[in-house]
């Protein structure tokens, strides 16, 4: 058993396990953050969408021993600061984008990314970069996420 | 703020006015009331003319309505001492959205804001009988003024309650916020005087509705209750849950559909027992459970087992093996009794295999003792998975508590309790509390799946005959299908209310199947069509099967229409003007003149782009769908990387609905959108193959559910005002009316009338099938390459 040290929503965590326990596993069930949730564990339906360093990763492929002790893990749970929601949290809110929810932590998640991403690219969100967002919602919410991530990115 | 009603004149119990009803006050220390969940159903004593078919006098939701009858006084809204009121909905919440339209109604009716009320879902309750099962469209329709009864009676005995205290008389009293006041400045909060407003014995009480020209919060636009949550990942789901002990837990399954583990079918115990992390190992009914401290080391174990395994149900069939069953097994169609000059259309549809599995795959929680067992778990109908875990379990019904989770996702598929009961066996053979989850892996393969099916029309048209109209003689349609698995207690509600039914309807049931009961209920074809008949076959019982959203009417419904389109065209007319001409319901031409509207219907387009229309009447509604939909080159061969199926693109559509009485349009808005891309979906891309008794999908890249890339850019919703004042069934509303007017756009800009449903369905395999043995496919470790 190994002790793996990273930096969780702000704060430094260690835990004892093998290096090969994936990292969704690990949040979930040793350290109870739940924000990320498992929908398929083969990096597919992207439920489990957190940051690490401020870019998009799926937890269920990455091993927790290839995390650094100054790697920088954000879940939804460590997004907003403090209080008062990320600027795309209430995007989601104001449209009222989920209906079940299973799904919506990790389209917050990517939705933050991929407008950090474009902006990187020195541009803003264009529908093409909609369609290329890969989180499945089965409840169908496609189109109110659309929405919100466009009046989030204005805000962020 | 709300004047009181004058009780005083409401006319007595014997001949209750239009908006009175009979509550009861129930015993307690604080004011209880209860309401019976069959208040202000009305049921249908009509009798069957030839003519109309049944659902238009007698469907799905009045059985559903009507099967509560005996038990349903015991639903009950409390009156807290911090001046909230709280209810217990014997439904689920799975996404729809009915915890937030039920705490609107009961906000209404107490005249408190909505964060006073607090609606929780009830746990599994026996004594409730069929009044505890979530589908159907049907929660709002059958809860309505059961809820609001109960509402309205509190508010009406904390009044009365508030006049004894300020000597005064109800009707000079006015409440506001959850506080009650008089013209002398006296308050007291509801909560203060809850406990004066209680009795001591069950009373029966007349209580009178708010009209509806007095509402403030129905049909007022709101935000779901749990939106914050959601957004933080404070929202818990049953694999969320803290529950002492429950460790994760996995089941290694067959390759086959239904396969199970031979007899000491594990080959390698000692060795599995020993892997990290690993701390139960028990052979069960479905396969092999493992029970370890996270789920990737479930997953660890489940990949080194060797198990011998049983063939499956299906073995060595294919998709064209059941397909030849169900076409041995279809229903001749009637030669029609037409006159000579009258023209023919005959078509035929298939339908494949479906998964209803919902993002939140197949969980439950079990703890399991000598003497009692606690289960948490997302169930539809609870109170069957809490007797057969008890029947399985050896325990009375009552030493089994089953606690209703808020689901991930429902679809149909947590009708049935096969997680909870799953989880019960694993923790009685472990001896340990265990939280069960599958493998996104399991769910196509060994879950619910919608049946495949096929659809044939017959129909005759008369150009121009005696009175120079056209004329549509005949529709007959038969609708053969590998058997709808329905014993999740919509078969025990039929057997068991159709004695009841009045004589018309009942004899009209008698002799069906339980799926054919469902099948004449639902489906109905509003059209002046001459003699129409629409019948279910059914055979083939070798699949796990379900009712997935909208059960069979999607594929009804694209089979009806693709025929309605080529009807159209034989008499040379525009299809959404012959709709018009042939519809017999005017809420129907509502919702279809509201898309021609809105839609631009007949506006010029490319080739190779195209619009389609169609309608569906179902739920106490009806909803129109105009989609256009882009067939080009350039969109369906759209390359977006791997795993990504593209193909013909939905460009726009327009709904337009008429639920009744809208008790939150915003959601009304969201099923209606969710509701297009299901339909999106069964229409262009989601199948599982079977082949050689399995079946090959795995997970979403493989099982094309509707992605951003296949979403309509432009996609408008439009309620249409309706004079009903009842709501309607919302959830399934659009998906089938969505899957017809894909398949009838996709006809019209192809040129060619696709026969195979999802129409991708046989075009090369767009994935490679993962592994079957191992059952499970590793978790990859290349994440930290693929950020952005």
């Amino acid at each position: 058993m190994a002790k793996q040290t990273f930096i969780l929503n702000g704060k430094p965590v260690t835990v004892n396990v093998n290096d090969d326990v994936r990292v969704l596993w690990v949040l979930r069930d040793l350290l109870g953050v739940t924000g990320p949730k498992y929908g398929c564990g083969i990096n597919v339906c992207k439920a489990c969408t957190s940051h690490i360093n401020g870019r998009a990763f799926n937890p269920c492929s990455v091993r927790v021993g290839d995390l650094k002790p100054k790697d920088r893990v954000t879940t939804i749970e460590g997004l907003a600061d403090g209080r008062k929601l990320h600027p795309m949290q209430q995007a989601w809110i104001d449209r009222d984008v989920a209906q079940c929810g299973y799904c919506q932590p990790g389209q917050i998640m990517a939705a933050v990314a991929l407008v950090r991403k474009v902006r990187r690219e020195g541009r803003s969100i264009t529908e093409r970069d909609l369609d290329t967002i890969r989180n499945i919602c089965r409840c169908g919410t496609y189109t109110r996420i659309r929405e919100a991530i466009l009046q989030g990115a204005r805000d962020m | 703020m709300t004047e009181l009603h004058d009780h005083q004149s409401a006319a007595p119990p014997a001949a209750l006015g239009r908006r009175s009803f009979i509550g009861y006050v129930l015993a307690g220390t604080t004011l209880v009331v209860g309401a019976d969940l069959a208040t202000g159903s009305n049921r249908a004593s009509a009798a069957i003319p030839s003519g109309p078919q049944l659902p238009e006098l007698y469907d799905l939701e009045d059985l559903q309505t009507d099967s509560a009858l005996p038990t349903s006084q015991l639903i009950t809204v409390t009156i807290n001492e911090d001046g909230t009121a709280s209810f217990e909905l014997p439904r689920t919440e799975v996404g729809q959205g009915i915890l937030t339209s039920t705490t609107m109604i009961l906000a209404e009716e107490l005249d408190l804001p909505m964060s006073k009320v607090k609606v929780t879902l009830a746990p599994a309750r026996p004594e409730l009988v069929f009044n505890q099962l979530t589908g159907g469209s049907n929660t709002t329709f059958s809860t309505y003024t059961p809820v609001r009864v109960a509402g309205a009676l509190a508010r009406q005995k904390l009044l009365e309650a508030a006049a004894i205290l300020f000597g005064t008389t109800a009707d000079r009293l006015t409440t506001t916020g959850g506080v009650i006041s008089d013209l002398a400045g006296n308050n007291v909060t509801y909560g203060d005087i809850a406990g004066d407003a209680a009795s001591q014995v069950v009373e029966a009480v007349e209580v009178v509705l708010r009209p509806p020209s007095d509402f403030r919060v129905i049909g007022t636009p709101k935000n779901r209750l749990d939106a914050r949550a959601a957004v933080t990942g404070k929202k818990d789901f049953t694999t969320d849950l803290d529950v002492p002990g429950a460790l994760p837990t996995m089941v290694c399954r067959a390759p086959e559909h239904q396969g199970t583990p031979k007899e000491n079918g594990l080959k390698n115990l000692a060795a599995i027992k020993k892997m990290p992390g690993v701390t139960h190992v028990a052979q069960i009914s479905s396969g092999i459970a493992v029970r370890a401290k996270t789920f990737g080391h479930c997953i660890d174990a489940i990949r080194e087992m060797q198990v011998d395994w049983n063939p499956g149900t299906a073995s060595g069939e294919s998709d064209e093996t059941v397909l030849a069953g169900i076409k041995r097994a279809e229903l001749p169609l009637v030669v029609p009794d037409v006159p000579v000059l009258a023209e023919s259309v005959e078509t035929e549809f298939e339908f494949m295999f479906r998964s209803s599995a919902a993002l939140e795959p197949y969980a439950a929680i079990a703890d399991v003792r000598e003497d009692g067992a606690e289960i948490w778990a997302g169930l539809k109908v609870p109170i069957l998975a809490q007797e057969n875990i008890a029947i399985m379990l050896g325990l009375p019904v009552d030493a089994v508590k089953v606690n209703v989770i808020t689901g991930g996702g429902s679809f149909g598929h947590k009708l049935f309790g096969d997680h909870a009961l799953e989880a019960a066996e694993i923790s009685k053979a472990m001896g340990v509390p265990v939280k069960l989850m599958w493998h996104r892996a399991d769910e196509p393969r060994q879950g619910r799946l919608h049946p495949m099916a096929t659809s044939r029309v017959r129909a005759t048209v008369l150009k121009g005959g005696l009175t120079g109209e056209d004329q549509v003689l005949s529709f007959e349609q038969r609708h053969t299908s590998v058997v709808t698995d329905f014993s999740h207690g919509l078969g025990e509600i039929l057997t068991a209310t159709a004695d009841e039914l009045p004589t018309e309807v009942g004899r009209y049931l008698g002799g069906l199947t339980f799926s054919q009961s469902i099948f004449t209920l639902t489906q109905e074809l509003p059209y002046d069509f001459g003699v129409v008949t629409q019948l279910l076959n059914e055979t083939d019982q070798r699949f796990r099967t379900g009712s997935m959203r909208n059960i069979y009417s999607p594929d009804v419904a694209v089979a009806a229409e693709l025929t309605i389109d080529q009807l159209a065209k034989k008499v040379g007319m525009d299809p959404l003007e012959f709709r018009l001409k042939f519809l017999k319901n005017d809420r129907v031409k509502a919702v279809l003149e509201k898309v021609r509207k809105e839609g631009n219907w007949g506006r010029s387009l490319p080739a190779g782009v195209a619009q389609g229309v169609a309608i569906h009447k179902e739920y106490k509604g009806a909803t129109a769908i105009l989609v256009e939909i882009d067939t080009r080159p350039s969109t369906v061969n759209r390359d977006l990387g791997p795993e990504t199926v593209t193909g013909p693109r939905v460009t726009k559509v327009v709904v337009a609905v008429d639920c009744g009485l809208v008790i939150n349009p915003r959601g009304v808005e969201a099923q209606m959108q969710g509701g297009v891309m299901d339909g999106i979906a069964l229409t262009l891309t989601s199948s599982c193959h079977l082949k050689n008794g399995r079946f090959l999908e795995a997970s979403w890249d493989n099982y094309f559910y509707t992605r951003q890339w296949n979403v309509p850019p432009e996609v408008e919703v439009h309620i249409v005002e309706t004079d009903s004042d009842t709501p309607g069934g919302v959830g399934e509303a659009a998906v089938g009316s969505t899957a017809a007017a894909v398949a009838c756009a996709y006809a019209r800009a192809t040129g060619t009338l696709p026969k195979r449903f999802p129409i991708n369905h046989d075009d090369p395999i767009a994935f490679k099938p993962k592994s079957f043995v191992p059952p499970v496919p590793p978790s990859p470790t290349n994440g930290l390459k693929l950020t952005y």
